[in-house]
């Protein structure tokens, strides 16, 4: 029987981060993992097994999305982290931070709808080439929610390209049977984009949350499937550790 | 050392769909103002400085505007520096 570690996962605290106490909930309780708040300050994260950017209005939305908080202290060690190989996730918030950081291609931009869309969706999964979906299967879907004003994933047609290529595209939108159809499409991004990861497939960019929805009393289970992936990949890569 | 006032223009690119700007032109037509074909809406950002001159102003905040004040994947930008 393989046996599990606990891991160490750091959730960055930005000025108006706000879903950080819920991922907090969702790794500590949840996922039994150890976890703990990094505000933006740091300049070490070297310690941790995983880096969480959280949800939320950083910085009040102000210039644009995520760019002010991409230039925090701590995204700089957050870069070096993601260089090293290990896990990186941002959620919604998070993702829009990753895309300004560069650490994502693309960019973030208003919704077509130009509502704030909160609602539950589908998404399908994509790619298993990376190691937040170690646990699915490509063709799984997720029912999740999103909550985002700004969740318009764009990129130019050469970045697309690449972005296909690299198997980098790991959630689209969907309907309930797994269709991607343009009336599953929340906010209007390029291909029903939801998340995607780097071309090393360690850092993953996505807008809906998996931590509202990590346990039976929120009516969904499956965010916890994304968090579980990043477990069983420290695992295997704790192993190959041990066995070098 | 003199001051310089910088107007900066940050604007979607022409590729990049602009939903305000869209929300706004069917706001204009419902006004009656029938012949507007396109709004597009961006931002005007105005800096003071002191430096040196003018083209060590216009570089540094070419500068900013890649790092910062624009996002190259989605706008494009136009710096004008008065003294």
């Amino acid at each position: 029987m393989s046996k599990s570690n606990i891991y160490k996962f750091g959730i960055v605290v930005f000025p108006g981060s706000n879903c950080d106490h819920d991922c907090y909930h969702a790794i500590k309780h949840v996922l039994r993992q150890e976890c703990e708040f990094l505000w933006h300050h740091e300049t070490d994260v070297g310690q941790f097994d995983c880096i969480v950017l959280p949800g939320g209005f950083s910085y009040g939305d102000y210039l644009r999305t995520g760019s002010i908080a991409s230039l925090s202290p701590i995204m700089k060690s957050v870069e070096k982290f993601a260089q090293s190989g290990r896990p990186v996730i941002g959620i919604c918030n998070g993702f829009q931070v990753l895309v300004e950081s560069g650490l994502l291609p693309g960019a973030l931009i208003t919704n077509s709808s130009l509502k704030f869309v909160c609602k539950w969706v589908n998404i399908r999964v994509e790619s298993t080439k990376n190691l937040f979906t170690e646990n699915m299967k490509v063709g799984d879907t997720l029912e999740i929610p999103i909550a985002h004003g700004e969740g318009n994933y764009f990129c130019s047609p050469d970045e697309l390209k690449a972005l296909n290529e690299n198997s980098q595209i790991v959630f689209k939108y969907c309907a309930d049977n797994g269709d991607v159809t343009p009336e599953s499409n929340p906010n209007g991004s390029i291909e029903n984009i939801a998340g995607i990861t780097n071309k090393e497939g360690n850092v993953l960019g996505m807008m809906p949350h998996p931590e509202r929805c990590a346990e039976e009393i929120l009516n969904g289970t499956q965010g916890r499937l994304i968090f579980e992936s990043i477990i069983s990949w420290l695992n295997l890569n704790n192993k190959q550790k041990d066995r070098a | 050392m003199k001051e310089f006032k910088v107007k900066v223009e940050v604007k979607l690119k022409p590729v990049v769909l602009d939903p305000q700007g869209k929300t706004v032109l069917t706001a204009l037509h419902n006004l009656g103002y029938e012949k507007v074909e396109d709004a597009r809406i961006g931002k005007l950002i105005e800096l003071k400085i002191t430096d040196e001159d003018a083209g060590k102003v216009k570089e540094r905040v070419n500068d900013m505007c890649m790092k910062l004040l624009s996002n190259p994947v989605i706008e494009d930008f136009v710096v004008n520096v008065e003294e």
